[in-house]
């Protein structure tokens, strides 16, 4: 791997930079909150930064509440790969020692 | 001019039965023709019924072509040329033959004037997708296959128990707006409901198109859901509750998006989300709300096709498409990861991409309807699609952490068939005018003013922030090799256990009942045979002379009476 070409994300300062773009960006579009006149629709829509917070907060619970639902949906890889498999499959299976065996 | 009654489906069977007994260039010539062919001709047809006939007593109408069905008939042409381009390398005469036949049936679907010929290509629909799903040859995706058949077929089932009400109730079999009233209304609701993949009837899609080949998944994701769309723009538009089932279904599969592994199965919840916005449009039914769902699905099936196409791409290359195996793909496959974010940045609706020029319709319409907590929860569902369609998948395919897979971008044909896909991506959302053009209605929406510009923006940078955010505190879920529970738990795991536990105590209460009837019928045989057991009883195996004789005198007693009654 050592000569191997670099690529543009394998240097950190790359990401850095983007960062702070992508940073400064959204810091911009905050600000132009308050240059643009909106046409509002919605009393909701004059709220301070209304879009900007939502559709953070919005993610954010989005991705805590997805994690919790880990914890009890989530099963093993393998989970429903026996299917279509019944008991008897099975038994005569271990009888036999399994159907791609030539007995 | 008889052209006109050529219907657009037709091209495609004929299509398919050449592509089963060609090979080679000649069947790829072929199949690439069609659809160029069919859809220059059908941007001829002006709208009207073209083909109508007389079937016992009811009339039939294959062939009707009005603004709304031309619409998908032109983004099915669309994509089945983008998809048969990008499926130019596959030596599978099943696989072909199969895709031409479910892209003609979509399309006789969307021109069917009449509930009999919906059915029968609604049925088509089922029985030629489900190839695509089994070309893959596997056993599980001979399993989900059998699973989405089932469930596909039982919905065209309803749909003609349906449409025979129908004709019942109304005496005409004509599909036109059908609405909520009556067995039949609702029987044709949840037909069209369960191909729509409305909440707990979603999983055959999240099911079967993951488990479908490569090139199948991009032929399915464009037709079947966008048949169903369709079909509920005709029959139900306005009607409420399709606003709540839409809002739904912009909801919760982004939480099940956000922790499955399988890049694909990710887009096929992603696609349930886009579709709850047509449906949501629909349900409020005016003509922004309306032009909004038939847009957005014009442009589903664009990007939505981009982005399975991308991810096959890499299923393709690698062999591999779940989340957990990839990653660091954008230093070899280049091409590939710049395509994919162009879809990723269409379906999120950033401004000059084309999502956006159509989800604002249906959004400013639930605004200006008043539904205001559906428009808070479409909201949550633009933000949520951008963080796990928008950022999740490129991100953990092509970047994230580097998984040392080192494969080349994909072969030229599927190459130009991405490409074609983004440019058009770009395209409308540069220049939606020619899109609006052809919709229903004439409402002379603008998407880009200052406002709704700067709001989405606004909206989709905060939500990629939240990602860069929780990322770098380390609280964004991992991907993890796993399966994850949802409502098909209930018909592949809790049915059938209950049902197998069900069968086993009856069998046990069955088996034991017929043991104790035996065992009574034993002792009462054997009580009857000691009583009669004895000398001269009915059972005996002896007989005494005496009693002989004795049944002698009887019998000539009897004799004797008999010539006295003479």
């Amino acid at each position: 791997m050592d000569n191997e070409k670099k690529y543009f994300f394998d240097n950190p300062n790359n990401i850095k930079r983007m960062m702070h773009v992508f940073y400064a960006i959204c810091a911009i579009l905050v600000v132009l909150d308050f240059v643009i006149h909106r046409h509002v629709v919605h009393s909701w829509e004059n709220l301070w930064a209304f879009y900007p917070l939502y559709g953070f907060v919005g993610c954010v619970v989005l991705v805590l509440v997805a994690t919790w639902m880990r914890t009890f949906l989530m099963r093993g890889e393998d989970y429903y790969d026996n299917e279509g498999k019944t008991e008897l499959d099975e038994k005569q299976n271990n009888e036999i020692g399994g159907k791609d065996v030539d007995a | 001019m008889w052209m006109l009654e050529i219907p657009p489906f037709l091209p495609f069977f004929i299509g398919a039965l050449i592509a089963a007994f060609t090979r080679g260039t000649l069947r790829n010539v072929i199949m690439i023709a069609v659809p160029i062919v069919s859809g220059l001709h059908l941007w001829m047809v002006p709208e009207g019924i073209h083909l109508q006939f007389t079937f016992l007593d009811y009339q039939l109408t294959p062939y009707r072509a009005d603004k709304l069905s031309l619409m998908f008939g032109y983004v099915f042409h669309i994509a089945a040329f983008i998809a048969i381009v990008y499926s130019l390398h596959v030596r599978d005469t099943m696989q072909q033959v199969a895709a031409m036949m479910y892209a003609g049936s979509g399309l006789g679907a969307v021109f069917a004037g009449d509930l009999l010929s919906l059915f029968v290509f609604w049925e088509l629909l089922a029985f030629t997708s489900v190839f695509l799903i089994w070309a893959r040859r596997t056993q599980r995706s001979y399993i989900a296959g059998i699973r989405y058949l089932i469930i596909q077929v039982l919905s065209g089932v309803i749909l003609l128990a349906g449409a025979l009400f129908y004709a019942a109730e109304k005496g005409s079999l004509e599909f036109g707006y059908i609405g909520l009233d009556g067995i039949a209304g609702w029987l044709i609701f949840i037909a069209f409901g369960i191909k729509c993949a409305f909440p707990f009837a979603h999983n055959w899609l999240t099911d079967a198109y993951p488990e479908a080949t490569v090139t199948g998944t991009v032929f399915l994701s464009a037709f079947t859901t966008k048949v169903a769309v369709y079909a509920l723009a005709r029959g139900y538009p306005g009607t409420e509750l399709l606003v709540y089932i839409g809002a739904a279904m912009t909801c919760f599969p982004i939480f099940f998006a956000v922790i499955e592994n399988d890049l694909r199965r990710v887009l096929a919840y992603s696609l349930i989300n886009q579709v709850g916005f047509m449906v949501v449009g629909v349900g409020i039914g005016t003509a922004l709300a309306i032009n909004g769902a038939v847009s957005h699905a014009f442009n589903d099936v664009i990007f939505k096709g981009l982005l399975f196409m991308t991810m096959g791409a890499v299923l393709h290359m690698t062999g591999r498409i779940n989340g957990s195996d990839l990653g660091g793909l954008y230093k070899t496959m280049p091409k590939t990861t710049v395509l994919c974010i162009v879809g990723a940045a269409s379906i999120s609706a950033f401004p000059l991409f084309s999502g956006f020029v159509s989800k604002s319709m249906v959004m400013s319409a639930a605004l200006e309807e008043g539904f205001d907590w559906i428009w808070l929860m479409l909201l949550f569902a633009s933000a949520g699609v951008f963080h796990h369609a928008g950022i999740k998948i490129p991100y953990f395919a092509f970047f994230a952490h580097d998984s040392g897979i080192r494969a080349s971008d994909p072969p030229n044909n599927m190459l130009l068939a991405m490409l074609i896909a983004a440019v058009l991506c770009i395209a409308i959302g540069v220049y939606p005018a020619a899109l609006y053009s052809l919709l229903p209605y004439d409402t002379g929406y603008n998407p880009y003013d200052a406002t709704h510009v700067l709001a989405q923006t606004q909206l989709l940078f905060f939500s990629a922030l939240a990602f860069v955010w929780l990322n770098l505190k380390g609280m964004y879920p991992p991907e993890l090799r796993s399966t994850n529970l949802d409502f098909d738990w209930t018909y592949r795991r809790l049915l059938p256990a209950v049902l197998q536990k069900t069968f086993s105590v009856i069998w046990q209460a069955d088996q034991a009942l017929r043991q104790a009837f035996l065992v009574r019928f034993d002792l009462g045989l054997s009580f009857i045979a000691r009583k009669n057991k004895g000398v001269s009883g009915l059972l005996s195996r002896t007989y005494p002379v005496g009693s002989m004789v004795a049944w002698v005198a009887v019998i000539l007693a009897v004799y004797l009476f008999l010539s006295f009654v003479r």
